[in-house]
């Protein structure tokens, strides 16, 4: 389909600010009579707050209050893991117990020293397994584990068990979560080739550059509130909520955030920018709460870490008979994720296997809080699967790829826990496209070769997420100059979806994308609710929106025009901003003539009245601020059918030397299939974007505790390593499919979480490949694991440890 | 990027002034409040952008802070403030440096860059800009200005870089987003238009 917008290159109307530097962040801004606030964090990784002696800060100059948990939940704290605003009960260190303002940061950080608080130490734990086991410390008062809507709970199994599984057996114990299809008993049994073992995958922060530093001032009883999002206003409905302000006395202003990969879609995921807003309540002046880079890893998130037991079987022709997974989940000091079950899901949706089992534990640790990070469950089992694959293609002297190709979902075909149809999937295709731009044919003669100390390894990946929702609503106005403003309540978190998903709004309306104004950044401006912005979602959820509000508002137009110009509003078509008659392009109105026609005739064309029944609350008051000087349209998007996937393939070969254990990524093909592209430079961006998380997953990326204090040792950058430029290869090749998925109107799905699942699956693939085949069973696989590994020198550390090193 | 360098002249920069180092990034380098005995000169002149500026600066106040909280040149971001980052990168005499790990004082004589100084005056962009525009190198874009500046400084060195000497010259930057590919196909770009 020719398109106008959809598919072509443009420039988000934020990108020169992000080049000038003149786009502001939440700590760029400033306001008269601004104070500063700072935080006491909790400097032991589980205890209660007995008493806080604040009487001495209060009476230095300069200072202007405490707020501490009890100002924020007068009622007492929620039960439920999760984190809090300020809590009297920390389960890690870093976590905020209290807040204080004063004239300068110096001034509150001096205050702070003079603060006792008196904390009753309480028995900590790191290591999920060591919590299981029997006489095991807990990380939660009242438990290790939380139980939906039951509350906290104590899991535990014998030492015996514990000691078994990290012996490397299958775990005996009941799990807390299952779900399973087809005969696995069978389908282990026709399997001619079983694989069977235990694997770790570490914990690591989010890390986004921009650290969660929120202002907040009242006025005239509205709350204003620069902040941090990746869902503007997803985020903006929620943190009313946690703030205790209605909705429409809440301001929340985002126009740009320095990163966003899980703990910045969701309200509760960064409470933290509640802190500066009660503050400022309370001492009734604008307050600035900058956090630093040891706050950011601290509270910033972190991904769960696994500790597993995988058993898969495959057929002679390479086919994945079964996979049987057995997953502990490590909760860290907060709690959260779903990732066990997302990896049990994953395998499923990628390899189309026959029969899956899937059991899951989730346990506390007094470690950073866990939550959702990119592709969270998926991309962690990504990098332990993928060399499996590559033992049962040797085994069974079946082709890597072709061990991959058979396996493939493709259109048609179920997947997942829930057994549900794709609305598309084009895998069979991202295959083909990526194996050619690498050479595959060719390439894989080199595999194991060896030159002096360098060995090279070939790597294949796959990686999966569910990317795309609806149910949510989308506003457009046509302005009495005859200007499209599309109302977009996306967050500016680095994918300019914000943008372009607006073109889908421009795209019906074959509106020059000059013509249009993205209306966003701010919630005072109006917006409509959209999900939060995890998932891989906003391209597939909001073209649905915005195509679907400008579909409602181009059926006014014709019907406008019909009323004006005679006839029925099917008789009239668009083009060059004008409403025509299909008989006779000279009988029409321009798009100017129609929005001030439509702003005279108000009522259901303004957005008056006949709003959407279902449109949520949020958007109500959005269209009710609006409504009256132009004409608009509002959509509330039905549910949609089927799981839309996003799909990635990626192919690399590394060069390992085997004397440092380091590997130099000599090249990488990675391939998307995501539907019909709408941005080209937005895609590519998330291609190498997910791909350096990849690498990071594969290699690098784990956080480390000091056993003996539950200290964290890794509090930034440096020791919780991120890849830089000479990490990641010189050039990332990019490519994909292009072909439209039917749920959505112009054939979108999303693609940044899988992105990087391939990634990692291939360079895991790669590593091993270049070790004989040598199975981690580990992400990430450090240089001094590999090491080890050549020198045979076998680890003394604990087997499967987590959030510490690991053999 | 000499990073020892830069990280060398702060420290005796803060032993010099007698305040004591923070590796923990807390931020109270940005007050003026504090006056502590044995008097550098408070009121100093700084050449920033071309630009010569008077300013207020404590004696182990870092240039970030200065360039940010005194010149509200907030372009220049606080990724970590203690050199883990890159996010900061100004140039001082025409070397890329992390501004939050050197002190104002110890530039006072420096010709200070920053990310806002690159536009001309007529709002064309520097080519560096103009070539992340088109390559769409920034996603989330805190880390582009300091991505920028390193290319600015790379590029008045080496006007024709390879693309592995350009790795080399950004990798004192590190992107969260792992947008390093597209930056790499801005310098190249930029590189071209010249
Ligand atoms: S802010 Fe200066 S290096 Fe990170
Ligand atoms: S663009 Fe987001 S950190 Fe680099």
């Amino acid at each position: 389909m020719a398109y106008m917008h959809i598919g072509k290159n443009f420039v988000p109307p934020d990108v020169n600010g992000k080049v000038t530097g003149r786009i502001k962040y939440a700590e760029d801004y400033s306001r008269e009579g601004m104070v500063y606030a700072r935080l006491l964090t909790s400097p032991i990784p589980h205890a209660r707050v007995v008493n806080i002696d604040a009487s001495e800060a209060l009476a230095m100059d300069g200072v202007f209050g405490v707020l501490t948990a009890d100002d924020v939940y007068p009622d007492g704290e929620p039960q439920g893991t999760g984190l809090k605003v300020l809590t009297n009960e920390p389960t890690l260190v870093g976590e905020p117990i209290l807040a204080v303002a004063a004239i300068d940061e110096k001034t509150a950080e001096t205050a702070i020293t003079k603060i006792t608080v008196t904390f009753e130490r309480l028995p900590f734990v790191l290591d999920p397994l060591d919590s299981l086991a029997e006489g095991g410390a807990d990380a939660y008062t009242g438990g290790n584990t939380y139980v939906f809507r039951q509350g906290f709970a104590e899991e535990k199994w014998s030492q015996d068990q514990v000691a078994s599984f990290r012996a490397g057996n299958e775990p005996t114990a009941e799990p807390q979560q299952t779900f399973a299809y087809g005969d696995l008993d069978a389908a282990l049994a026709a399997s001619a080739f079983v694989y069977e073992g235990t694997f770790t995958t570490a914990g690591y922060p989010h890390q986004s550059m921009e650290p969660r530093s929120a202002m907040a001032y009242w006025e005239n009883g509205k709350l204003y509130l620069h902040g941090t999002s990746q869902s503007l206003s997803a985020l903006a409905d929620g943190m009313a909520s946690i703030v205790g302000v209605p909705q429409e006395d809440f301001v929340f202003i985002n126009e740009a955030t320095g990163g966003g990969f899980g703990q910045r879609a969701r309200a509760n995921s960064i409470p933290s920018m509640a802190i500066p807003a009660k503050m400022s309540q309370k001492i009734n002046r604008p307050v600035m709460m900058r956090i630093t880079r040891d706050e950011e890893t601290a509270i910033g998130g972190a991904r769960q870490g696994f500790q597993g037991w995988i058993k898969v079987g495959f057929k002679a022709d390479g086919t994945m008979a079964a996979a049987d997974l057995y997953i502990v989940s490590d909760n860290g000091g907060k709690g959260g994720g779903g990732d066990a079950y997302s990896a049990a899901d994953g395998i499923s949706v990628l390899y189309q296997t026959e029969a899956v089992r899937f059991r899951g534990t989730s346990i506390g640790s007094n470690t950073g809080h866990r939550g959702a990070q990119r592709g969270p469950g998926q991309n962690q089992i990504a990098a332990i699967i993928s060399p499996i694959l590559d033992k049962a293609a040797e085994e069974l002297g079946v082709d890597r790829m072709k061990i991959r190709e058979i396996n493939t979902p493709q259109t048609g075909d179920v997947g997942g826990a829930q057994r549900q149809p794709f609305t598309s999937a084009y895998m069979p295709e991202a295959f083909k496209i990526a194996s050619e731009k690498f050479n595959y044919a060719e390439r894989i003669t080199r595999s194991r070769q060896r030159n002096g100390s360098k060995v090279t390894g070939i790597g294949i990946g796959q990686g999966y997420h569910n990317a795309g929702r609806s149910g949510m609503d989308g506003i457009v106005r046509l302005t009495a100059d005859g200007r499209l403003k599309v109302h977009n309540g996306v967050g500016n978190l680095g994918t300019y979806s914000y943008a372009s998903t607006s073109r889908a709004a421009a795209e019906v309306l074959q509106m020059p994308w000059e013509r249009v104004d993205v209306v966003t950044g701010r919630t005072d401006r109006n917006l409509p609710i959209t999900s939060p912005q995890d998932g891989s979602n906003s391209i597939f959820t909001n073209t649905r929106t915005n195509y679907g509000a400008a579909m409602d508002l181009l059926g006014k137009m014709k019907e406008i025009a019909a009323m004006e110009l005679g006839g029925d509003a099917a008789d009239y078509d668009i083009g060059d901003e004008r409403v025509f008659k299909s008989s006779d392009k000279n009988a029409g109105m321009t798009f100017a003539q129609i929005a001030q026609k439509g702003i005279e005739l108000g009522g259901k064309f303004t957005g008056e009245s006949d709003l959407p029944e279902e449109l949520n609350d949020f958007t109500k008051i959005s269209v009710t601020r609006l409504a009256g000087d132009s004409l608009m349209g509002i959509f509330h998007d039905p549910k949609h059918n089927d799981n839309p996937p996003g799909f990635t393939v990626t192919f690399t070969e590394i060069e390992m030397d085997v004397e440092t254990g380091k590997y130099d990524i000599v090249d990488m093909v990675t391939v998307g299939d995501c539907g019909t592209v709408v941005h080209p430079q937005g895609l590519k961006n998330q291609l190498v974007g997910g791909a350096v998380w990849g690498i990071g997953l594969a290699g690098y990326e784990r956080h480390l505790y000091d056993p003996q204090n539950g200290l964290p040792a890794s509090t930034g950058y440096w020791q919780s390593k991120i890849p830089t430029m000479m990490d990641t290869p010189a050039k990332i090749q990019t490519g994909w499919v292009d072909l439209p998925d039917p749920e959505n109107p112009v054939g979108a799905r999303g693609i940044g979480e899988p992105a990087m699942g391939a990634v990692a699956a291939a360079v895991a693939s790669a590593i091993s490949d270049s070790l004989d085949g040598h199975l981690f069973n580990s992400a990430p696989v450090t240089a001094d694991m590999i090491i080890n590994h050549v020198a045979g020198v076998t680890s003394d550390a604990v087997p499967l440890a987590q959030n510490n090193f690991r053999g | 990027m000499n990073l020892n360098l830069t990280r060398r002249r702060f420290i005796k920069g803060v032993i010099a002034s007698g305040a004591a180092a923070t590796t923990t990034g807390v931020w109270v380098a940005a007050n003026g409040a504090a006056r502590p005995a044995g008097a550098v000169e408070r009121m100093i002149r700084i050449n920033v952008n071309g630009q010569v500026r008077t300013v207020d600066v404590a004696p182990q106040e870092t240039l970030a802070s200065t360039l940010r909280y005194k010149l509200g040149l907030t372009g220049t971001k606080l990724g970590c403030n203690r050199g883990e980052c890159g996010a900061c990168t100004v140039l001082v005499d025409d070397v890329p440096s992390y501004a939050c790990s050197v002190l104002t004082h110890s530039v006072k004589n420096g010709r200070i860059e920053t990310v806002e100084g690159l536009e001309s005056a007529d709002g064309t962009l520097h080519p560096v800009q103009q070539a992340f525009v088109e390559e769409l190198s920034p996603q989330c874009g805190y880390c582009t200005p300091g991505q920028i500046m390193a290319a600015v400084g790379l590029l008045r060195e080496n006007p024709n870089p390879t693309r592995e000497e350009a790795r080399m010259g950004l990798s004192g930057n590190i992107c969260r987003c792992g947008s390093y590919d597209s930056y790499l196909d801005g310098v190249m770009r930029a590189a071209q238009i010249g």
